[in-house]
């Protein structure tokens, strides 16, 4: 007998619900509002830290649900950001060219701003050229549009030679890991058209809206990231649940029994692949607008690598896992290294957590996966065993 | 002070032919002026007669003169060398030498300048070409590679029948042969010089073929029927028309344009009720609502007219743009082409062995880094992210005992065998401690080696810091094995080289020849048939990931006397590594082989194609890896039959 999505789901229900108390206290609690208990600068670390949650649920999808190891994925979220850090760095760019450029005598030509605007985004890496690739940088539309094609289409692609040729386990996770290191290589590169290690900056200031204030700008990412993890919460757990959700979690189990049994394997594969990689894009460029900076560093092959410690902390397989596991794990790893940890004396060493969080992530890490293969989520199953 | 007294003697020996000859001070008082006020072009004639005296105070003179030593003597006008100065100047007698006295104010000093001093200089260089002491004569023939100039080639090919010495005789027919393709005066023995030169792939004999050959650019109505011309260019493909323009300009043939900044000034000074030239102010945000302003600005005479697109292809049209050779005589410009062609194909075939040489060598460093993974990751099918890590370790111990071991030598002797157990004591505490356990969940293995990596790392940077620490190669590794001057390879390539063959033949033997091997193979391809047969899996396991991790610790000391140091060089190899022993196909040591190979050879091959970016090669190479893997998902050497099965 077919129940429906949600009561096939009562964690959806109840993640949806805690997002919106979550949203809604933090609102109310932010300056915004008035109360102001919450600085601006940590509702921007909470609508990152929901943005990286959501991110986590993608690589839940694709590893977790699909057993492919991606390392790539948060590569598809740097491009993301990168796509819509164009848009906002151009747009604000061309704002204050034609602003300084307004006091002159005559009017300027189109060439003229052009090249003004090149030179203050490029003069960094010693150029003025504007590359093929900005071309649509001056259209939100278009390059939100990018937003969502160059990921898919990238996961397309990749996904598609991978998958194609039989490229499982490991392998396939190695073979990610060089297509996110060959992107960063070439993202590094001064003449990639996206300012090489420099990378984009001053996305925090959104073109138009300069008299909004920050505190204002951050509430409305916070809640925009919020609906974005909600949206992508029920939609990947719709697409994991039903028959679909069954082939993928086969796929997981034994992919050979389930080619034998008919499935077009490969076509399940890329299909979660190319959408967990679209989702992840759409994560960044909801992230890095708040964080103000994005460059190549941050889409280095480590970065997807933390990404699958966050989901196999958080617990695998089950979508509220990944995201208590990105949100506890970056939280926690910002609250030691920002020095909030207080420092251990050991009367003839003192252990600076700022030096010393990385070795105790690194073992703890080594502690879940031995003897926590289901993570924190895994505490759950445990919590429903003693109810029933 | 040995000058000094060769100088004596051969002041001595001399005086006796003063008598019934010419003296050197004659010769000095016939050019009187040019002496005290010599100028670059009069002093020529001045040394042309102190060389052609062949008298032997012309050398302490003219190196006096050059260093300012010389003075006048107002009172009879004789020259002497300043000896020492004080109250009274200390004056030389430049034929006898016999010191005397005189007043300051009674000398006139001779002041050669920068030009003269060369020149001096030039004529110097012929008297030290025979000069007995080999230093100076080296010197000699040094300044005159140097300066490349055409007095000089008569006294260098007068020189070398008289050169003692074989290497710097050798050295001076070279040099003789690169002036005369340069300066000789007929043209066939030039034209012989310059096809002596052929082939030669030197880089002093390249910049003469090249001298040769240096051409200038020019622009005329017509091509002048004495110009020596190397190419026409054509407008469109050889020269933009752009550029075309600017060089009539530069010649004087066509009017300068005006300049958008120009044009941009001459409006805003011409700003006249909201309207520049009628046009108003509003409509000059497009170029050609400024060009109509302008235009109508210079027809009344406010600003320099503006050169029309038109009047510009015209005129470009019009002339003629080429190349000519500064070498006005064109057999010479055509026999230095043919011998630079020839140098060229020689100096692109060493430059290729040179090359092949680097991509060995990359490919022997990116061997002993997947060498320790072909082990693990390869036969035991164990990922293992921390090997990147073991590396490290090996080249920290390295650096540890050379703090204790002064001489680089022996701590190398001593670090190698302990970065071995080092990693290998560290390699069996990880496989008993948590990769035993982890067996049948490879992706798991993959997360946790990738935590112990992050915490060996981090506790690297505690320990040792963050900046990167040297560990320093014996005195017998330093310096390069030169073949010409293109093909060169240091000698810690060739150590590394040297090493990573060593490793591979040590893995075969203990894989291919011994009980342990034996046991291995066994182990991996059927764990349990291996254990009824009285193999014990978990020792052989554990031997087995020691044994790939204390050869990761070697090779961390090897790649540490190439590379620096750091808490982050693992993680510089880590994902080369995977990739080697991925594509080199699993579960073979060849394959590692070819797969090191492959990537070095690839590598090389593509920076070459792009030498100024080592990024974008890298980018490319692991693209193509990724197609590779596409068509050959199970590598180069790929296992066959039961063995293969996953």
């Amino acid at each position: 007998m077919q129940r429906s999505f949600l009561a096939q789901n009562p964690s959806v229900i109840w993640f949806i619900a805690i997002l919106a108390l979550f949203t809604v206290v933090v609102t109310i609690l932010s300056e915004v509002s008035g109360v102001g208990v919450i600085s601006t600068s940590f509702i921007k670390t909470l609508g990152k830290t929901l943005c990286l949650c959501l991110v986590a649920i993608t690589m839940d999808v694709v590893w977790g649900y699909c057993g492919i190891l991606s390392l790539g994925h948060f590569a598809f979220f740097g491009i993301g950001g990168y796509a819509i850090g164009m848009w906002l760095m151009y747009a604000r760019t061309e704002l204050i060219v034609i602003e300084s450029l307004a006091a002159q005598a005559i009017p300027s030509t189109a060439a003229e701003i052009s090249d003004a605007i090149g030179n203050q985004i490029f003069g960094v890496v010693g150029s003025s050229e504007f590359p093929l690739i900005w071309t649509f940088a001056d259209s939100l539309f278009l390059q939100l549009l990018m937003v969502i094609l160059v990921p898919g289409l990238l996961a397309l692609a990749f996904g598609w030679l991978a998958f194609r040729s039989r490229v499982t386990g490991v392998y396939l996770s190695i073979l990610t890991q060089a297509m996110t290191l060959a992107l960063a290589l070439y993202l590094f590169q001064n003449d990639s058209g996206l300012r090489g290690n420099n990378g984009l900056s001053g996305l925090q200031n959104i073109p138009g809206y300069r008299d909004v204030p920050q505190a204002t700008v951050s509430i409305i990412f916070f809640i925009a990231s919020a609906i974005a993890l909600g949206a992508g919460y029920v939609f990947f757990a719709w697409i994991v649940s039903g028959k679909m959700g069954n082939v993928i979690k086969g796929i997981r189990d034994n992919e050979a029994r389930v080619w034998f049994l008919g499935y077009h394997v490969e076509r399940y594969k890329l299909f979660v692949f190319t959408v967990t990689a679209v989702v992840a894009g759409i994560a960044g460029a909801l992230y890095y607008p708040q964080a103000g900076i994005i460059n190549p560093g941050e889409i280095a092959p480590i970065a997807s690598i933390y990404l699958a410690v966050w989901v196999a902390i958080g617990g695998r397989g089950r979508l509220y896992g990944a995201a208590i596991g990105a949100a506890f794990v970056s939280l926690v790893s910002s609250w030691f290294t920002g020095g909030g940890a207080p420092n251990i004396n050991l009367g003839f060493y003192t252990i600076q957590w700022t030096d010393w969080w990385l070795v105790l992530l690194g073992f703890s890490f080594v502690a879940v996966t031995l003897f926590f293969p289901k993570g924190i989520g895994g505490l759950f199953d445990l919590l429903m065993r003693k109810q029933s | 002070m040995l000058r000094l007294i060769s100088l004596a003697l051969a002041l001595w020996l001399t005086v006796p032919a003063v008598a019934f000859s010419q003296t050197f001070q004659d010769i000095l008082q016939t050019h009187r002026d040019e002496v005290l006020k010599p100028g670059r072009r009069s002093v020529g004639v001045v040394l042309d007669d102190l060389v052609a005296s062949g008298l032997p105070q012309a050398v302490p003179f003219l190196e006096a003169w050059r260093d300012r030593e010389i003075v006048q003597r107002n009172s009879d006008g004789l020259f002497f060398r300043v000896i020492a100065e004080g109250d009274t100047v200390t004056l030389g007698d430049l034929d006898t030498g016999a010191e005397l006295q005189a007043a300051e104010d009674d000398l006139t000093e001779s002041r050669p300048n920068g030009g003269v001093r060369r020149a001096i200089g030039d004529a110097l260089v012929q008297f030290q070409l025979s000069d007995p002491d080999i230093v100076r004569r080296q010197a000699a023939v040094e300044a005159i590679a140097r300066s490349m100039d055409a007095s000089q080639l008569a006294p260098l090919q007068a020189s070398i029948d008289a050169e003692p010495d074989p290497a710097l005789k050798e050295t001076k027919i070279r040099l003789a042969g690169m002036l005369a393709a340069l300066f000789a005066d007929e043209t066939e023995n030039r034209i012989a010089a310059i096809a002596a030169l052929s082939g030669d792939l030197s880089v002093d004999v390249r910049a003469v073929l090249n001298r040769l050959l240096s051409t200038t650019t020019a622009v005329a109505a017509t091509v002048p029927g004495d110009a020596n011309v190397a190419q026409i260019l054509q407008v469109g493909t050889d020269i933009t028309q752009s550029e075309a323009y600017a060089r009539l300009v530069a010649a004087e043939l066509a009017p300068a344009l005006v300049p958008n900044d120009d044009i941009r000034a001459a409006l805003v000074a011409n700003i006249a009720d909201a309207k520049v030239g009628g046009v108003p102010v509003h409509a000059l945000g497009t170029d050609a609502g400024r060009w109509l302003a302008y235009d109508t600005l210079a027809a009344e005479g406010l600003a320099p007219p503006r050169v029309k697109p038109q009047t510009q292809s015209d005129a470009v049209a019009a002339h003629v743009f080429y190349t000519a050779y500064i070498e006005p005589d064109a057999a010479i410009t055509d026999a230095a082409r043919v011998a630079l062609r020839a140098t060229e194909t020689n100096v692109a075939l060493s430059q290729a062995i040179d090359l092949g040489l680097d991509a060995l060598s990359l490919a022997s460093i990116y061997f002993l880094a997947a060498i320790g993974l072909a082990i693990t990751f390869g036969v035991m099918g164990v990922i293992n992210m921390a090997h990147g890590e073991f590396i490290m370790m090996g080249a920290y111990t390295g650096f540890v005992v050379q703090q204790f071991v002064p001489d680089y030598t022996l701590s190398i002797i001593i670090a190698l065998p302990l970065a071995f157990a080092i990693t290998f004591g560290a390699g069996v505490a990880m496989e008993r401690l948590v990769i035993r356990h982890l067996y049948h969940r490879p992706l798991e293995t993959l997360l946790a080696t990738f935590g112990i990596s992050i915490a060996l790392q981090q506790l690297a940077k505690n320990i040792f810091g963050t900046q990167a620490r040297p560990l320093t190669s014996p005195e017998w590794l330093d310096g390069a094995l030169m073949f010409n001057d293109v093909i060169a390879i240091s000698y810690i390539r060739i150590a590394i080289f040297v090493l990573a063959l060593v490793f591979l033949a040590v893995i075969l033997f203990v894989l291919k020849r011994t009980r342990l091997g034996l046991e291995v193979r066994a182990v991996t391809q059927n764990p349990g048939m291996a254990a009824s047969m009285g193999i014990n899996p978990d020792r052989i396991n554990m031997l087995t990931f020691g044994l790939g991790s204390g050869i990761a610790g070697i090779a961390g000391v090897a790649i540490g006397l190439y590379a620096k140091v750091t808490s982050e060089m693992g993680a510089d190899y880590i994902v080369q590594s995977f990739m080697t022993v991925v594509v080199g196909g699993v579960g073979n040591v060849w394959g590692t082989l070819a797969g090191a190979s492959l990537i070095g050879f690839l590598q090389k091959g593509i920076e070459w194609l792009n030498p100024s970016n080592t990024l974008a090669a890298q980018t490319y190479m692991i693209l193509f890896i990724i197609l590779f893997i596409q068509f050959r998902p199970k590598g180069i050497v790929a296992l066959k039959g039961r063995a293969a099965a996953d």
